[in-house]
């Protein structure tokens, strides 16, 4: 709670102009917006829960669920795709059981699709925090899986 | 300043400052149009009004684009048609095409442009949208498979009802028109008023039908079916049948709704009467105790629901009085008798409302988990009713309402438009005090166009101080008057722009013009009518002399009373 107060005290209140910039410190906070980061920011601006989420999804970057202790990041830009992430995207699907943007039930991992990372000629790439996986493979996956369950319980 | 343009190589005149469609209107040219909502600010996102203007490499949006002196206009060229044409066709690539079993079949935008623009053949394929339908809400279903995303109901729910329960969320192909965090539209700060469902081109969005309910009803045999319908409903009726209004049109609906097979008509105009007659009471006996505040009227279900989430603050002032239709429920399931052979009672009520749907499912509106009114229809479910059990309207004789509810006074139709509940209580109020009628021209402020009126009306020497809110636009100013210390007597906030007149379960007027159309018909039909008044109504006299005093739950009138609270949901 204290974390959202912090970051809006930075701003001033009743100003539509802020959204952005107090969604975007919020998320890098908390992780996600959550429905009551919403609500909090809705009546700081003077403005609709509803406006808020709308324009909110509008945009790639913001999560609405909490991501997972490891949260993976893969590549969908042209090179990457055209090295085969759509078979990486597919195996990590797999390997966790759950789809882009959602998050395992045990809250190890999560992962999404961005666009591209910069690594074309290292692709496809993954990526967690600041670590890089380049030049992946279906069958890699597994045991970055497993390396990465390791590093979750650490967390 | 007028000045001359050149369209599809003819001169036509124009105004300065108007747009191209304006003009172009009024020189008896039509443009396709589907995201334009008159009286909007345009905002030129679906591009059917497109035009070619010589000099410019691409079409001109009509409707956002201000008409100038230099333009030479080609309204319907090869290339103007075929990308309208396009434009429908692109709209339709991703559409269910299940206008056959589609809620707003005969009667939809897109289907009427599709036919205008001669689309026969399906040139362009998209991926469906996925079904999803949402049923959550007692009143509005929403279908986002249908929606075309106009955005039209979107700003009418920020920029009318300010409700903003609505907004588009995703983007690219995954837009979609919904509340707050994708919920449905049960958990959100929708208040039913049903504007949305007015501008609605498809069927995306449409009230929640209840006839499937109503025929099974009419179909059993132990069941007492009783319905009672709102002032305005008859005029409604007719306009939706295509009929022309005239007076003998209540009778002839009393007949109508008899052969389709309901026991008891009764007219919610009635309570009504009581409403008014029990506002008038309260208000006269406020005067006299220390520390007044407003009494707000709460005879709006989408306002009492836009209050109780959005400005709990008022909930203090509120009336307690239920709406008219929930106090003629009351009464209904009071005295309507419960036999051997028919121990269920079943009450319709139609009304222009969709709110009505909701209020009617409230807590405080049921008596031992069985509900006042059971099934609540609005005027365009009505027509469909009666003809689905082809009745002629044109053909059968009139009949009059059932006993003790079968009279209204005029001032119960006058409550349909805005600012009439507070017109009609004061008007009671003059005749209370011994006043032959109420100050005409003081009271008649009360008609004025403009979201917030106010009036002050003497009454045999006493002044009351009143206030209109027509359309929540409105209710700022109230707000900011009742906080700088205010005096009001009475304040009415109506939801609807116009008022009942311009419901969400009404024919969609349209424009403002035509809203006002409807509350002109009102104000005439008050001047001819010989009962002007509850005091006068014969059916109020026998409710409040003899029908309350034979009913124990009646005599002390807790039944016409309800209680609100604060709402959470997310705002």
């Amino acid at each position: 709670m204290s974390k959202i107060d912090d970051i809006l005290s930075h701003y001033r209140e009743g100003s539509h102009d802020s959204l952005i910039p107090i969604l975007q410190d919020i998320q890098e906070a908390e992780g996600y917006l959550s429905e009551n980061a919403i609500v909090r920011i809705g009546g700081f601006l003077h403005m609709s829960t509803t406006k808020i989420f709308g324009l909110a999804t509008f945009y790639d970057r913001f999560r609405f669920f909490p991501c997972g202790k490891v949260h993976l990041r893969i590549c969908n830009g042209t090179t990457c795709f055209i090295n085969g992430s759509t078979s990486v995207v597919a195996a990590v699907r797999e390997a966790l059981g759950i789809e882009a943007g959602q998050t395992t039930r045990d809250g190890r991992f999560s992962y999404e699709l961005t666009s591209c990372m910069g690594g074309c000629n290292e692709g496809p790439v993954v990526a967690t925090g600041e670590t890089y996986f380049t030049h992946v493979r279906v069958e890699d996956i597994p045991e970055m899986i497993s390396k990465l369950k390791a590093l979750a319980d650490l967390k | 300043m007028q000045f001359t343009i050149e369209v599809n190589n003819k001169s036509i005149k124009a105004e300065k400052g108007e747009t191209i469609l304006s003009a172009l209107n009024r020189n008896g040219i039509k443009i396709p149009t589907l995201c334009r909502m008159a009286e909007f600010t345009p905002t030129g996102a679906c591009r059917m009004c497109v035009v070619e203007v010589e000099g410019r490499d691409r079409l001109v949006t009509a409707c956002s684009a201000p008409v100038e002196e230099w333009m030479k206009i080609q309204t319907h060229s090869p290339r103007v048609i075929r990308a309208r044409k396009t434009i429908v066709e692109l709209l339709l690539s991703n559409h269910p095409d299940d206008c056959l079993y589609c809620d707003r079949n005969l009667d939809c935008e897109l289907q009427r442009l599709s036919d205008e623009m001669q689309v026969r053949e399906r040139r362009i394929r998209g991926s469906k949208i996925k079904p999803r339908r949402d049923q959550s809400s007692p009143a509005i279903v929403r279908e986002l498979s249908k929606c075309i995303l106009c955005g039209r109901c979107l700003r009418v729910c920020e920029e009318v009802v300010t409700a903003t329960s609505i907004d588009f969320i995703g983007r690219g192909r995954y837009t979609h028109v919904g509340p707050a965090m994708d919920r449905d539209f049960n958990f959100s700060s929708c208040i039913h008023c049903g504007q949305c469902v007015l501008v609605c081109p498809t069927g995306a969005l449409h009230e929640k039908h209840y006839l499937s309910e109503v025929q099974e009803q009419l179909s059993k045999s132990d069941v007492t079916r009783v319905i009672q319908y709102s002032p305005l409903v008859p005029y409604a009726l007719a306009g939706e049948l295509g009929v022309k209004y005239h007076r003998d049109f209540d009778r002839l609906m009393n007949a109508a709704l008899r052969k389709i097979g309901f026991d008891r008509v009764f007219l919610s105009g009635a309570g009504t009467d009581i409403l008014i007659t029990e506002l008038a009471d309260a208000v006269i006996s406020a005067r006299d105790k220390p520390g007044r505040k407003p009494l707000i009227v709460s005879a709006c279900p989408a306002w009492v629901k836009y209050c109780e989430q959005f400005t709990p603050g008022l909930l203090p002032m509120l009336s307690t009085l239920k709406t008219p239709q929930q106090i003629s429920g009351a009464i209904i399931k009071s005295v309507v008798p419960a036999t051997v052979y028919k121990p269920r009672v079943y009450t319709v009520s139609v009304t222009p409302c969709t709110a009505m749907k909701f209020e009617a499912r409230r807590d405080s509106m049921t008596r031992k988990g069985i509900s006042d009114i059971d099934t609540v229809l609005t005027v365009r479910e009505l027509a469909r009713l009666i003809v689905l059990y082809g009745i002629d309207m044109s053909n059968i004789d009139p009949e009059p309402a059932d006993e003790p509810m079968a009279l209204r006074s005029s001032a119960s139709l006058l409550a349909e438009a805005a600012g009439g509940i507070t017109e009609s209580v004061l008007r009671l109020i003059a005749v209370m005090a011994g006043e032959k009628e109420a100050d005409r021209p003081a009271v008649k402020k009360l008609r004025n166009s403009g979201t917030f009126r106010e009036a002050m009306v003497t009454a045999a020497g006493v002044t009351y101080t009143v206030a209109v809110v027509d359309g929540l636009k409105g209710l700022e100013k109230l707000e900011k008057m009742i906080e700088g210390g205010a005096d009001y007597d009475l304040a009415e906030v109506m939801v609807c722009p116009g008022g009942c007149v311009n419901g969400g379960g009404m024919v969609p007027a349209g424009s403002k013009e035509a809203v006002r159309q409807r509350s002109k018909f009102i104000w005439q039909t008050d001047d001819q009518e010989a009962v002007k008044g509850p005091e006068q109504s014969a059916s109020v006299e026998a409710l409040y002399g003899k029908v309350f005093d034979q009913c124990s739950e009646l005599a002390d009138k807790k039944l016409f009373h309800t209680n609100f609270s604060k709402r959470d949901v997310l705002l």
